[in-house]
């Protein structure tokens, strides 16, 4: 018979520890989107002070339609960073998607404009499947495949442009005029974008499938065991991305009206940047659709705010990687505190 | 026996295959299995041989002028900064990390080389300076990754938009291009006595270099075992943040030297010098065979994954193939070198998939006796 | 864990389901009347002649298993009898080569861990497969939250069930608590709410009490107990006999792969056990030599690491053995890792021959010749996915170069030389380490650290995972390098190891030192009430 030291303990004290854990881990996690508008806010406040026409009704507007697009793709990466995967094909497909759909006006003549956002938004499902098969089928990491096809998209896009470029004069006023139309001050495209923001955070908070992109991300291994189907679940995000992407893409070609074959370039780097500064890890498994939005609408601020106060748009950039760089940093510090304590409280709780 | 709480929890003692685990992308899909790594890195490499002779005989028959000097050289002009890059860039992926800000300390080592020369600060100076910028900015990488534990591509997502943005800063839309002869004829002269560009010989030399240290030094060993398992390494004795470091400073070092090489070759600094290359970089070292993961990849792999991929560009080149549409090309190398590895294990669990279909249980037979 | 045989029997004569001294004994759980069944009850699941095979390995040969519905039934073996691998089967992620499966009397194939949770099979595995950024309620219920109108996930009715599952089991959790965290026991329970929620008629927990406390212990037994009352058959795989003892009515016995004997616990001792498993009846083995210990090799004093450890002083002289024994999570392996430098530490000195090592510095630490033998071996211990040879000379890479180069030759060499010395079993030595047994997986990981000739030699549970034959190698070895003058400290979990190697006992508790023993004075029941606190007089 073996003898085997068998640990011996305090009981288990009542029940306090565990709920404040609970109210803990909520604290800290509000606080990310309330972090970001806080820090929006500041901004804005800091910069309308040094410049008072920052709050000008036209420049809110542009500020928010050209933050839109990226909080759109932000919408699509967040569901793929969220399953623990990337898709750095956003920015080609953008530029794709914003070529072709816009140059359907000059090939088809009073070509209906939903018919267009339609055929965009086919164009970067198709892109969005074609990862999504690559990355649930082939198991091979979602880094290299749409690393790969950045690649591919924007040579292809490349080769159909040749040397063109759509310009504005072939694309109908209806069209140029989407930025423009506002609703009581609010252009309709923010609102249309906030409408799918909000669609995807409800997407990811109330639906099984969605649940199941965060389980796949916290826990790879544990979400197969569990018997969630995670090439279908990774599959859709996908999808969705490029779908976005593509929608993305019609609006990039409202928005600046001359489309040749660099539109969209970099912009993958620009939307996890917004990401992962809105609250989404990187490794998955946390983060919020609406978080995500919310740091695209940061970084778009930022932008614009440094156009006003005059600083040279050449600081964008560093800006830009800087945020990144301080949102990571601070994400590890708030977690490492936050599991110590956790566990903290749980052996001093438990037993 | 219990095992000891804290931190690590012991897994049970089995015999059969290790569960799989991601380590650099961190992402829920396979990692090859030990045992095959030996065996397949030789089929790696044969293949990469067999390529670059597919490609050789290609190049032949389309052309007269591949095989010549002269196109050696253009090739070595065109692709030899690209080429200097992976080396360190293969040390980083095997230790299990990865390094995106490589053109981005290009572009910025570029930026810093034109300024300062357009306020005439000596030459040899400006070189100690770029060096510097160079071995710095690596730093900021490794300290970032290996002191706070950030992963290593969300940081240098972050800092290849910081340091092209600081490329951006220092020369606005500027463009300087009053370089001296003797050092843009970098981009005119061979290295006496060969066909090759001085950017290829520095390849050469380098990649010998960093090939005797990756497979003939503790230190080089001692990378292939922290990308394999970060864990026993350090309780190895191995100092494994003091070597990754060490890789991104290097990585570092190595860029500015790049930098300054294009610029010469170019004879020209602008802002978006070798903007996108880290792409291509990366393309190469996975080519090359250097798994993802960490742990796994040869120095001749590299070589050869330089080799296979100038020539196919060339290739292109020489068809006449749309020059900006490259990018097809080199996308499509990327997706082969990881899918072919998987095809096999791909092809068994596709059969395995069938399989566990066909038997499937049938719920309500089991449910029968269900309170 | 492989329970050490010729170990005296438990003074009482009586009842072989828990005889030990009260000190060992938990609070026994309360045997309710068993549910539909008990020991006689239908049989819910049925495996017959089980084979299952992985290359080149039979890992089971002939495996037969049969669960009764309201059945505590308990499966024991060494390691590498095909215990996990059984397990793995019934949880659908491996599928049969050969026999059959009956659930409830209709075969069966479980083709997927989906197939066998529809088929209301439960596994709670020792490293519980958790969603850390989820919340409690979620990971009991991903993918099948109770939904509301339009699909949408209830939250509210999520929470509420959760809640009710653990109010049945009888425990504390908050539902909505995120599981990040949690302890390893209260993530058993999540797994175990999991389970009751799928309506589970097979619970197979897989050493289940390995990383808990006897409170935590005590309330998975009850737990234990409610599932049987529900008419689960829980199958509990277990290294503890005396567990085996207290909540199980049947005990299925494995070796070899093969299946060896199924019946009864009542009536059967531990020795009838243990003799299945091993096969044969060890001899009782005889009293090691005691050295005469040399000069103080580790000298550490009053080292300290805030929340962990406090105030730990003690020496290992040259030749001599000090076990340091206590309960899991008691210390010990942090003590180590300070030593080493794998962690730093916040007041007090580690000395090695007098020289004081700097903290946080495993360099320094085997600069001054010690060497450690962490408790993890395929996570710490060895780079899996690395050669015998490479792993053996992992720690020598400086000292086998020339002129700060190496060569394959040189590993080669070195790792010839120590596989013969160490006995180690290996197809080629360039096949990757994870191809050996435990036990020729940590011979290559000794060998690693003799090749450097240690001055100290610290081993953390030098023979868990390892079959007997190898044990026995293994003890010897440690013998044979205390008569050769290095001085070993060895932290165990198995008294029989720590009486029998120790030349000195060391007893930690909740991170000080609780008592100190020469090897003459030490017994099981001192060891143990040092442990745990209660010495004669002492209040806790």
């Amino acid at each position: 018979m073996s003898t085997t030291l068998t640990p011996r303990r305090e009981p288990p004290q009542p029940s306090g520890p565990e709920v404040s854990s609970r109210r803990l881990t909520e604290r800290v996690f509000r606080v990310r989107e309330s972090g970001i508008l806080a820090v929006l806010i500041v901004f804005v406040a800091v910069t309308a002070a040094v410049q008072p026409r920052f709050l000008d009704l036209a420049n809110i507007q542009f500020v928010l339609i050209n933050a839109t697009i990226f909080a759109l793709l932000a919408v699509g990466e967040t569901m793929v960073v969220v399953s623990r995967n990337v898709d750095l094909s956003i920015g080609s497909v953008v530029g794709l998607s914003a070529y072709l759909s816009a140059s359907m006006f000059s090939h088809v003549h009073g070509i209906p404009i939903p018919v267009v956002f339609l055929a965009g938004l086919a164009i970067g499902l198709a892109c969005g499947v074609a990862n999504g098969l690559m990355v649930s089928l082939g198991r091979v990491p979602s880094l290299v495949v749409t690393l790969a096809t950045l690649y591919i998209i924007r040579g292809i896009d490349i080769l159909i442009v040749g040397g063109n470029q759509v310009v504005a004069r072939s694309l109908p006023a209806a069209f140029l005029n989407i930025p423009q139309d506002t609703i009581a001050g609010i252009p309709d495209m923010a609102i249309a974008v906030a409408i799918v923001v909000a669609a995807g955070a409800y997407y990811l908070r109330s639906f099984r499938s969605g649940r199941e992109l965060y389980a796949i991300g916290s826990n790879p291994d544990g979400a197969r065991l569990a018997g969630i189907s995670v090439g279908k679940r990774v599959f859709t995000a996908f999808a969705i991305s490029g779908a976005l992407a593509g929608l993305a893409g019609v609006l990039w070609a409202a928005q600046y009206q001359t489309i040749d074959s660099t539109a969209g370039t970099g912009y993958e780097l620009t939307v996890i940047s917004a990401v992962v500064v809105g609250g989404v890890a990187i490794f998955g498994g946390s983060g919020t659709a609406v978080g995500a939005a919310l740091g695209a609408l940061l970084l778009g601020t930022i932008t614009s705010a440094l156009y006003v106060l005059g600083i040279s748009p050449f600081w964008d950039q560093s800006i830009a990687g800087f945020l990144l760089l301080l949102a990571i940093s601070l994400d590890r510090a708030i977690s490492v505190r936050l599991l110590t304590a956790l566990r903290l409280r749980s052996s001093r709780g438990a037993t | 026996m219990p095992p000891n709480q804290n931190q690590s929890q012991a897994r049970p003692e089995q015999d059969e295959p290790l569960a799989p685990r991601g380590a650099v992308s961190g992402e829920s899909t396979a990692r090859p299995a030990p045992g095959e790594l030996l065996r397949s890195s030789l089929r790696w490499e044969t293949g990469l041989v067999m390529a670059v002779i597919a490609i050789v005989i290609a190049g032949a028959v389309v052309s007269p002028q591949f095989l010549t000097g002269a196109n050696l050289f253009n090739l070595g002009l065109s692709y030899g900064e690209i080429a200097i890059m992976t080396l360190p860039m293969a040390l980083i992926v095997i230790s299990g990390e990865i390094d995106l800000s490589v053109a981005s300390i290009l572009g910025m080592s570029s930026a810093v080389l034109g300024i300062l020369w357009s306020y005439h600060w000596p030459m040899l100076l400006i070189f100690v300076v770029v060096a510097c910028v160079g071995a710095l900015a690596g730093l900021l990488n490794g300290l970032l990754i290996t002191r706070l534990g950030l992963p290593s591509l969300a940081v240098t997502i972050g800092t290849l938009a910081l340091y092209r943005g600081i490329a951006l800063i220092i020369l606005g839309p500027k463009t300087i291009s009053s370089f001296p002869v003797t050092y843009t004829n970098v981009g005119v002269n061979t290295v006496p006595g060969t066909q090759l560009t001085y950017s290829a010989g520095i390849f050469i030399v380098l990649a010998v270099i960093f090939g005797a240290v990756l497979h003939f030094t503790p230190f080089g060993r001692s990378i292939y075992a922290m990308g394999a398992s970060p864990d026993a390494a350090r309780f190895a004795g191995i100092r494994v943040k003091r070597v990754k470091t060490i890789l991104f400073v290097v990585s570092g070092l190595v860029c500015a030297l790049a930098g300054v090489l294009w610029t010469f070759r170019l004879s020209t600094a602008v802002q978006n010098n070798g903007l996108g290359l880290e792409l291509d970089v990366v393309a190469i070292v996975l080519l090359a065979g250097v798994s993802i993961f960490g742990g796994k990849g040869t120095m001749a792999g590299v070589v050869l994954a330089v080799l296979v991929y100038t020539g196919l560009q060339n290739l292109l080149l020489l068809t006449n193939f749309n020059q900006e549409a490259t990018g097809i090309v080199t996308g499509a190398i990327l997706l082969a070198s990881v899918f072919v590895p998987n095809a096999a294990s791909f092809a068994s669990r596709f059969s395995d998939q069938l399989r566990k279909r066909r038997g499937k249980i049938r719920p309500s037979a089991a449910r029968a006796g269900l309170k | 864990m492989d329970p050490v045989p010729g170990a005296t029997a438990p003074a009482e004569p009586e009842a072989p389901a828990g005889p030990q001294p009260d000190v060992l004994a938990g609070p026994r759980a309360d045997a309710p009347a068993p549910g539909p069944g008990g020991a006689d009850g239908p049989a819910v699941l049925s495996l017959q002649h089980a084979a299952k095979a992985f290359g080149a390995v039979q890992a089971i040969a002939d495996g037969v298993i049969e669960l009764r519905a309201g059945e505590a039934h308990a499966l024991v073996g060494e390691n590498g009898a095909g215990k996990s691998t059984l397990v793995k089967i019934l949880a659908g992620v491996y599928q049969l080569d050969s026999g059959t499966l009956l659930i409830d009397g209709q075969p069966a194939t479980l083709g997927s861990p989906a197939v066998a949770r529809d088929a209301g099979i439960a596994v709670i595995y020792q490293e519980p497969t958790l969603f850390p950024d989820l919340s409690v309620a979620e990971n009991i219920f991903m993918g099948r939250q109770p939904l509301r109108a339009g699909r949408r996930i209830d939250a509210r009715a999520m929470r509420a069930e959760a809640a009710r599952l653990f109010a049945e089991l009888g425990v504390r959790l908050d539902p909505l608590r995120v599981c990040r965290g949690l302890s390893i026991a209260d993530q058993q329970i999540v797994e175990i709410a999991k389970a009751l929620s799928l309506d589970a008629r097979v619970i197979v927990m897989d050493e289940p009490t390995a990383a808990l406390s006897a409170a935590e212990v005590s309330r998975l037994f009850q737990v234990v107990a409610t599932l049987r009352a529900g008419g689960a058959a829980v199958l509990f795989i277990s290294h503890r006999l005396e567990e085996v003892f207290e909540i199980c009515q049947r005990v299925t016995v494995m070796r070899d792969g093969r299946h060896v004997m199924t019946g009864p616990l009542d009536g059967l001792t531990g020795d009838d056990l243990v003799r299945a498993m091993v096969g044969r009846d060890m001899p009782v083995r005889t009293d090691a030599e005691r050295r005469a210990p040399g000069g103080q090799v580790l000298t550490v004093e009053h080292l300290t690491r805030e929340g962990v450890f406090a105030d730990i002083s003690f020496d290992v002289r040259a030749g001599e053995i000090v076990a340091l024994a206590g309960l899991v999570g008691s210390g010990r392996t942090e003590v180590a890792r300070a030593i080493f430098g794998i962690d730093s530490y916040d007041a007090g000195s580690v000395k090695v021959s007098s020289r004081k090592l700097r903290r946080a510095s495993p360099t320094d630490a085997m600069a001054a010749g010690i060497g450690f033998v962490p408790e993890d071996r395929r996570q710490q211990g060895l780079v899996m996915d690395m050669s015998v040879q490479q792993n053996m000379a992992l720690a020598s890479l400086r000292r086998l170069g020339r002129h700060g180069l190496i060569t394959g030759s040189a590993e080669r060499k070195f790792a010839t030389d120590w596989s013969l010395r160490l006995r180690i079993k290996y197809g080629r030595l360039t096949d990757p380490v994870s191809r050996l047994s435990g036990g020729n997986q940590q011979k290559v990981v000794l060998g690693k650290w003799l090749g450097r000739q240690p001055t100290l030699l610290i081993v953390d549970e030098p023979t868990r995972g390892i079959d007997i034959g190898t044990k026995a190698e293994v003890h010897r070895l440690l013998g044979q390098l205390a008569g050769d003058g290095v001085a070993i400290l060895m932290i165990s979990s198995e008294l029989p190891e720590v009486l029998q190697v120790g030349d000195r006992i060391l007893v930690m508790r909740e991170g000080r030192l609780a008592a100190q023993f020469d090897h003459g004075q030490a017994t099981e029941e001192r060891i143990i009430a040092a442990a745990t606190g209660q010495l004669e007089g002492q209040a806790r």
